[in-house]
């Protein structure tokens, strides 16, 4: 369980964001991958509980989950494996280790209000 | 009064303090000629026992050091001390995996510039430590064969991240009636072409075979570094690849 460290350091990316925009931030847009490591509703949760004490208490957490995409070398093309514990291409059933997508933990973007300080910024 | 909202669009990783901190420690490694392994498992399948035989006998071959992660006691590196080779302990109290920062501070005054191979044994979890980067060389993920077969599968990320897969306790693996076709299948389905090898750290079985692999993982990257000393070129070095997926590369 490490999504509470995980949802304090989206607040750190976020409130540095908002301090040199110099604006108050309502939605922190997350792109998450099913290869991150970490778990949509375990973060939601966390981030509930991390964003209270922190410099944006009243921002909210949009997750957008990124799709699992693999290069297949046979078909040389991009392809969308079965799941995460099949990592072969759909198409022709080649394993390939060599994946395109899926392994996003990233603040992507930021809903502000200008001119607006953030609580204790 | 409505407030305007405006988007402003943003790309930060989120664990970018830890992948800076990782990233220096890279570079410090590699230019004090410190080849590192790191140890992810669950709790329970024998990375200590593995890690104690590994320090004895590649220590009579390199310089090595041990840095062991784990919640409370430093009972593990009290074990590892056993081999006569420096072991530190890094207490992370509630934290569930190593950090790079923790990583970075436990060597700060401790390691000597001497030492060729560090291992890093990580809290025992096969959740958490895949999303954190700590410099490594080569991520090792050991699975015990009294664990199931289908492990790979319940925890396909850490297996993800990983560059080389042990086998451990292969002693034990007819008592357990332990299908070793069907674990190399998982491992296959969820890191496809991962090396993996078979050991037991009690009777020493399938430790020549692990131990000349990581030899020759030792030694090509410091035929890469004579070759970078050479050539000053680096970014796209074909042996690079494997590491990046050790460093959760995006």
């Amino acid at each position: 369980m490490h999504e509470l460290s995980i949802a304090m350091s989206i607040l750190d990316v976020a409130g540095e964001e908002a301090e040199r925009l110099n604006a108050k931030v309502v939605a922190v847009r997350l792109k998450l991958g099913p290869l991150s490591g970490v778990v949509k509703q375990a973060l939601l949760s966390a981030y509930d509980l991390a964003r209270e004490s922190s410099l944006l208490p009243d921002a909210r957490l949009e997750i957008e989950e990124t799709p699992l995409i693999v290069f297949c070398p046979t078909c040389n093309s991009e392809q969308r494996p079965p799941s995460i514990q099949q990592l072969c291409c759909p198409v022709c059933g080649t394993h390939t280790p060599n994946v395109i997508s899926g392994r996003e933990l990233e603040v992507v973007g930021l809903e502000i209000v200008d001119g607006y300080a953030n609580t204790a910024g | 009064m409505a407030m305007q909202t405006r988007l402003v669009e943003v790309r930060q990783k989120v664990l970018k303090q830890n992948d800076v901190v990782a990233r220096a420690l890279r570079q410090r490694f590699h230019d004090d000629g410190v080849f590192v392994v790191s140890l992810v498992s669950s709790p329970g399948t024998g990375k200590t026992a593995f890690l104690e035989r590994v320090l004895a006998e590649v220590g009579k071959k390199h310089r090595v050091a041990a840095l062991v992660g784990d919640l409370a006691t430093d009972n593990d590196a009290a074990r590892l001390a056993r081999s006569k080779m420096p072991v530190k302990q890094i207490i992370t109290g509630t934290i569930c995996h190593l950090e790079a920062e923790m990583v970075r501070s436990a060597l700060d005054g401790w390691i000597d510039p001497a030492v060729e191979i560090l291992f890093i044994e990580n809290v025992g979890n096969l959740v958490c430590p895949a999303s954190y980067d700590l410099g490594e060389d080569l991520r090792l993920v050991l699975m015990s064969v009294t664990e199931g077969e289908d492990k790979p599968l319940k925890y396909p990320t850490i297996f993800n991240t990983a560059d080389v897969a042990v086998i451990t306790k292969i002693d034990l693996a007819a008592a357990v009636e332990f299908d070793l076709a069907a674990a190399k299948k998982s491992i296959e389905s969820v890191r496809p072409g991962m090396e993996i090898f078979e050991v037991s750290a009690k009777t020493g079985a399938g430790m020549d075979q692990w131990l000349a692999y990581l030899e020759s993982r030792w030694s090509d990257r410091e035929n890469s570094k004579s070759k970078l000393r050479e050539s000053e070129s680096h970014p796209n070095d074909p042996a690079a690849e494997n590491v990046g997926l050790a460093a959760g590369a995006v």
